[in-house]
């Protein structure tokens, strides 16, 4: 059971990889991006790494996307 | 951006956020977390504050200036008591070596200096999220008013 959520989650990834890669809007690429880092959250929890976890909750979750919002907010939204 | 929904449903969680983040600090040398993750959880949550509500109350509960101080006596910490053990005739960051009493493990008060260091790493982390954050949103000119 949790090796088919392991193997779900990082099918997952890989797909939120990609397309935030291939997205041209820049909000939603970083959308995608704090998906991908929840999700690595998760990951990270049940690869037994409950530290790495919280940060990359904290960090990856919740700053990353919020500085990044930050920065588009100053810039342009399109690629 | 006044939101009567964010604003309350920050307001209900900050707390929870606030000692969840002390907690991983304070118990660093004991449990999984320490100084970096509980710091960016107390740094995520000022950040939240200051994002729902907006950025002049933010900078009231804690201002660019303090922060920036903090930021400066969190890495101090750490560099004293590195200086400390060398005073106390170890190595730089030596606990044991240099007679630093460690209590009985498991306590909260245990592990030496590992527990201050924890401490001042968790000030550091979450003063840094703090002035990194008004570094990028705050204008060139001071204007406070929020987009």
């Amino acid at each position: 059971m949790i090796d088919v959520l392991k193997y779900l989650i990082l099918f997952f990834l890989v797909f939120c990889a990609v397309f935030v890669a291939r997205t041209k809007d820049m909000l939603s690429a970083v959308i995608i991006f704090a998906a991908y880092s929840l999700m690595m959250a998760i990951l990270w929890l049940l690869l037994a790494a409950p530290d790495i976890a919280i940060t990359e909750a904290a960090i990856g979750a919740g700053v990353t996307t919020l500085l990044l919002v930050a920065a588009i907010s100053k810039t342009r939204r399109e690629e | 951006m006044e939101d009567v929904i964010v604003r309350y449903v920050s307001r209900f969680i900050l707390p929870f956020v606030q000692l969840y983040g002390l907690y991983v600090v304070l118990h660093g040398h004991l449990s999984p977390g320490g100084g970096f993750s509980g710091g960016a959880v107390i740094g995520a949550s000022m950040i939240l504050y200051a994002l729902s509500f907006n950025l002049a109350a933010g900078s009231k509960k804690l201002s660019h200036d303090v922060s920036s101080i903090l930021e400066s006596s969190g890495a101090l910490i750490f560099a004293g008591m590195g200086l400390l053990s060398i005073l106390l005739g170890g190595n730089f960051l030596a606990n044991r070596a240099a007679g630093i009493p460690l209590g009985t493990p498991g306590n909260l008060f245990s592990s030496g200096s590992i527990a201050i260091i924890t401490f001042g790493v968790g000030i550091k982390v979450a003063s840094t999220m703090i002035t990194l954050f008004y570094s990028l949103i705050e204008e060139e000119g001071h204007s406070h008013d929020h987009h």
